[in-house]
């Protein structure tokens, strides 16, 4: 198993790297393009757990959908003749401790718990076992999710939309 | 640099829940706090997948973590059509500075 540590150890720099140039970037388009790569690591990730489809969704809703949202967000509200897209941070110093304190008890708690940990197995598929358990066990949750997806689209569509006849 | 088990998975989720609260706490742009839930969000997906990894709990987690992904879609284009509609009215976005809940 020392391909799977080097594997792991690569998408773990590749995520926090990536994750610490989001947060750092004082340029909004260099925070959005590193967050692909954020996500990128996480589907990487995703798929070391042995889930392969929560990767590929990863792949196609975050990269695909969520960063194509950011980014047009991003391009809309903001000058376009403006060449730096600039953003500001306030109380940097002592977010900065908080969060470390925060942070160093987090890593804290999951390293010093006993956690039960199995052999884990890494199943040949999982689309088969994930789509029969949303069909069977979770098929009301399933309907709800798509009920809230129908409302959410509609709903920013509602509230994006130019009201020109109030002007 | 021992053997990565579950504890790697953890501590990895944990740095990049830290990062994504940063980003939430500091930044005052709109679209910034918006990337910051977004790196939250992936960082209980990682929880949530790696704990169905290593304890035998059947599909419940990744499917959690599938039911959290359609949620943060749902939550972004909201959130960013909610941006727009400040930036339309302010002409700026920086969550600081907007106070009013109408003009």
């Amino acid at each position: 198993m020392e391909l799977y540590d080097i594997v792991f150890y690569l998408f773990a720099i590749l995520v926090i790297a990536s994750a610490a140039i989001v947060v750092a970037s004082k340029n909004l388009a260099h925070s959005a393009f590193s967050l692909l790569f954020t996500f990128l690591g996480v589907a990487g990730i995703y798929v070391m757990l042995g889930s392969d489809f929560i990767g590929v969704v990863q792949l196609m809703v975050y990269v695909g959908g969520i960063l194509v949202l950011l980014l047009f967000g991003i391009m809309l509200t903001n000058k376009i003749t403006s060449v730096e897209i600039r953003n500001e941070s306030t109380f940097v110093i002592p977010t900065i401790v908080t969060i470390g304190i925060f942070a160093a008890f987090l890593i804290f708690i999951m390293t010093e718990t006993n956690w039960t940990v199995l052999q884990p197995q890494f199943p040949r598929t999982t689309i088969k076992s994930i789509g029969t358990e949303l069909l069977m066990h979770y098929s009301f949750v399933f309907e709800l999710l798509a009920i809230i997806l129908l409302i959410a689209l509609i709903g920013a569509a509602t509230l994006a939309r130019n009201d020109n006849k109030e002007k | 640099m021992a053997h990565v088990g579950l504890t790697h998975f953890l501590i990895l989720s944990s740095i990049l829940f830290s990062f994504g609260l940063y980003a939430v706490i500091v930044r005052k742009n709109a679209v910034m706090v918006l990337m910051g839930i977004e790196l939250i969000l992936n960082s209980a997906n990682i929880n949530f997948v790696a704990f169905s990894h290593f304890g035998h709990f059947g599909w419940d987690g990744q499917l959690m973590a599938l039911f959290v992904i359609i949620l943060a879609a749902a939550e972004a284009a909201i959130a960013l059509a909610i941006v727009l509609n400040i930036y339309r009215t302010y002409l700026h976005i920086n969550v600081d500075e907007v106070n009013k809940l109408k003009e």
